[in-house]
């Protein structure tokens, strides 16, 4: 039992729960965004892979940090654009596309990344983001080592999670978002064209997938490995769900799933005689139980995977 | 008259092979009611779509104060003043009413919604016409006819001056109905221009000032209200005369289904309440009611995709549990789904497969496991032969079937084997007047041989038309029978309003 307040207490826990949200909430918010219109963007896994390869080998190529993230922003946008093509021009079933997408972006990043380091055992590495103190409130005990002394994307993370949520409800463009995850067919009769929201919220919404991915490369690590993303997109859609498609809740879900996360890696090493996996498993296990939980009450984008096509009903 | 705000000119559609629209002019000046009459397939919602630019018009012009409205934009056609009330709503059921009426009214790139003020505009809006209504209630929660008025609402937020309504009424219970037309002749006097889509002469002669007939895609007449009649309107719509069956009186049989306060509790709620009725061979029973009172769970009950909660069900005397779907169909129940299209047969697969699919396992239909495809095409080839389906062949997709022409299918699925008990839940709605008339026809032909039917329907003039005996169900509970002789609309509109108890001649204690 010490053992679990042992950790609790610690404050490497706590940072650490930040760090590892920190990707979670850049590809919930993307998936969500992606979902909101009314296409489901299975794409993020693949999105997130190629934005931590590109982010780190512009930087790897001289570009600075920030130049790194928007590259990645961008090229998770052009898989955006891809995936829209293929579902709301061509009206095309959004798992396969998704999954396609996927396949497509995880295998492109390998290729790319073996064209450019072709033999080397270990991989290369960039000098990451640097921890910012918050001045003030990284002095703070407990929460200012745990909220205060992140990296700036981990900041920017929380600011866009905040931002989207004022978006969505706040903003005649947010209703129209909905709107068209909603009903496409009224948004069409109220003057809204579904489809360039659905091509908009599914270019941005892969942008901040592909920048969730170079985060690992740029920040939490400092080099890129084509397994690295390891699921973390599946989590991501799950999240969605669990958030019921909502910003702030997606922020909730990110933090609860990364604590759990962070509480199994420091358990694995405290117990003894358990096999490690176990420990690897609980924060999937919970995430089901939670999702089992809170989905039942999730009210979902009526025209979620529906295809809009003119004239049609 | 006042120069005509609207002006359609010579506007034709052709859709493949078929010609929508042909030709069709006409005019709506400020404050006036035109009726657009016609049957399903008439070519009235195609026009107007193209009036409000979702579809764009192989020829001719609309004109609204003269002024051209560009072809196939939405967005011009709102601007000029047009709004639609679609039949099926275009409504986000998970977005609060002020959320729906706000969509597209705002510049998209603003910082900031102005829900406060837009709530303002509503209010007064739904204040000057009479449209009562709860800005943040979430839509999904509202009944049909409050989703309506949040439709209508939608239209005159966007400063619509011409108000275009597709079969209002279909999905209204006839009290909504006659509030509905009520507030349009409101909206009209204070100088609203309305154009309504319709096929029910009734409501046309009451509600509209002029009335323009299509048939086939093309204008066949107009008529002033006060100049025509129903009759004169019946023949111009169909081409023909029609004439709706009328009852025979008969001597009903023994009782083939008994219900006895049957209770049905789904998720914790009652849905029917302790329910009592017996129905007998070779009657109709018919039970009216306002949509959602608990007629869906009575023909699934009574269709075995329902258990019940306490209560007895007799079938010719003897208790039945709780059947299941094959057990129904084994006792010779038939049945017609409230929803043709969700309940009533799979759209994607052909009209055999649907013919026999409740019955597939039959050896008739199927030996060793495999379907006997060529029984199954001749059984299908029967039905629409005797029950006259037009629009396709055994082979051709369902979907691809008029609503009137799928019911007739599933009637003849149904009948074909002259079953002891029939269900038929709302066996008429939304069907023209010819295939109203078809599918009344045959509800008669089978009481005449002796099948008991049981009649869920919210039209009055169709229960009063067909039934013998008739009860009210009213949240989920059901009212005592009252002989068809004795029901007229008053009676059972106050029945329908759960006062079976008041129906009785008060005792005048003067």
């Amino acid at each position: 039992m010490t053992v679990l307040f042992d950790i609790i207490a610690s404050v490497g826990l706590w940072g650490a729960v930040l760090r590892i949200a920190t990707p979670l909430i850049f590809g919930t918010l993307g998936a969500l965004l992606c979902e909101r219109a009314g296409v489901l963007n299975l794409g993020i896994e693949g999105i997130m892979t190629f934005g931590a390869m590109i982010g780190w080998l512009s930087v790897y190529h001289g570009a600075d940090l920030w130049t790194g993230l928007l590259i990645a922003a961008i090229a998770g946008g052009v898989f955006g654009l891809l995936h829209s093509g293929l579902t709301v021009t061509l009206g095309l079933s959004q798992h396969v596309a998704g999954l396609g997408v996927t396949l497509f972006a995880s295998s492109f990043s390998y290729y790319v990344f073996r064209l450019i380091v072709p033999t080397a055992g270990t991989p290369p590495t960039i000098v990451p983001f640097q921890p910012i103190a918050i001045p003030g409130l990284s002095t703070l005990p407990f929460i200012g080592p745990a909220f205060f002394t992140q990296t700036a994307p981990t900041y920017l993370a929380i600011l866009i999670a905040l931002t989207l949520a004022y978006i969505l409800f706040r903003t005649p463009l947010g209703l129209a978002i909905r709107m068209t995850g909603e009903n496409p067919h009224a948004a069409e009769a109220q003057g809204v064209n579904p489809m360039k929201v659905r091509y908009g919220a599914v270019i941005a919404g892969s942008a901040l997938m592909g920048m969730g991915g170079a985060f690992l490369t740029l920040s939490a690590f400092n080099s890129f490995f084509p397994t690295m993303v390891q699921g973390r997109g599946w989590i991501c859609i799950a999240l969605v769900v669990f958030a019921s498609w909502r910003p702030g809740r997606a922020l909730f879900g990110a933090l609860l799933f990364a604590f759990f996360d962070a509480f199994q890696l420091r358990l694995q090493t405290a117990v003894d005689g358990v096999p490690y996996q176990i420990f690897l498993m609980t924060p999937y296990v919970l995430s089901i139980v939670a999702l089992a939980v809170m989905a039942r009450r999730a009210r979902v984008p009526q025209a979620l995977m529906q295809p809009y096509r003119r004239g049609e009903r | 008259m006042t120069s005509p705000v609207l002006e359609i000119e010579g506007v034709s559609k052709r859709f493949g092979a078929n010609l929508a629209n042909d030709d069709i002019s006409l005019t709506l000046a400020k404050g006036e009611i035109v009726a657009l009459l016609g049957e399903n397939g008439a070519g009235k919602t195609t026009l107007m779509s193209i009036l409000f630019g979702h579809y764009m018009q192989d020829a001719g012009r609309i004109l609204i104060d003269g002024a051209e409205l560009p072809p196939g934009k939405p967005r011009a056609a709102i601007r000029a003043g047009v709004g639609m009330v679609h039949q099926h709503f275009s409504l986000a059921p998970n977005l609060s009413v002020l959320e729906n009426v706000m969509t597209g009214t705002e510049k998209l790139w603003s910082w900031r919604s102005g829900t406060s003020a837009a709530r303002k505009k509503l209010l007064a809006i739904s204040e000057r016409f009479g449209l009562k209504v709860d800005p943040g209630a979430r839509l999904g929660d509202l009944s049909v006819g409050e989703q309506q008025r949040v439709e209508i609402l939608k239209a005159l937020y966007n400063d619509a001056r011409i108000l275009i309504l597709d079969e209002p009424t279909a999905v209204l219970t006839n009290i909504e109905a006659e509030k509905l037309f009520a507030t349009l002749k409101q909206m009209a006097r204070q100088g609203l221009s309305l154009i309504f889509i319709s096929h029910k002469l009734d409501e046309v002669m009451a509600a509209a000032d002029r009335i323009v007939v299509l048939r086939g895609g093309k204008m066949v007449a107009k008529r002033t209200a006060s100049e025509t009649s129903k009759a004169e309107l019946a023949e111009l719509m169909v081409g023909r005369r029609v004439t709706r069956p009328v009852r025979e009186p008969s001597t009903p049989g023994a009782v083939a289904l008994e219900a006895a306060e049957v209770t049905v509790k789904i998720d914790g709620v009652e849905r029917l309440k302790s329910i009592s009725f017996h129905l007998r061979e070779g009657e109709i029973l018919g039970i009216i009611g306002v949509s959602g009172n608990g007629q869906a769970a009575l023909a699934h009950l009574l269709s075995g995709t329902l258990s019940r909660t306490s209560g007895d069900l007799l079938l010719f005397g003897e208790a039945i549990g709780n059947p299941g779907v094959a057990d129904v169909v084994g006792a010779g129940i038939g049945r017609i789904p409230e929803d043709r299209n969700e309940e009533g047969v799979i759209g994607e697969m052909a009209i055999w497969e649907n013919a026999v699919l409740e019955r597939i396992s039959a050896s008739a239909f199927s030996q060793h496991g495999l379907v006997n495809r060529k029984a199954g095409m001749a059984f299908a080839k029967q039905i629409i032969d005797q029950f006259d389906v037009r629009g396709g062949s055994p082979a051709s997709r369902t979907r691809l079937l008029s609503g009137g022409n799928m019911q007739k299918l599933i009637l003849g699925r149904n009948l074909h084997r002259r079953p002891r008990i029939l269900i038929a839940a709302q066996p008429a709605r939304g069907l023209d007047e010819g295939a109203v008339a078809a599918v009344h026809a045959r509800l008669l032909e089978a009481r005449r041989q002796g099948t008991a039917v049981l009649l869920i329907s919210e039209d009055l003039d169709e229960v009063i038309a067909l039934a013998d005996r008739v009860q009210a169900i009213v949240g989920g509970r059901l009212s005592p029978p009252v002989e068809a002789e004795a029901a007229n609309a008053r009676k059972l509109g106050l029945m329908m309003a759960g006062e079976w108890q008041e129906t009785r001649e008060p005792d005048h204690a003067l």
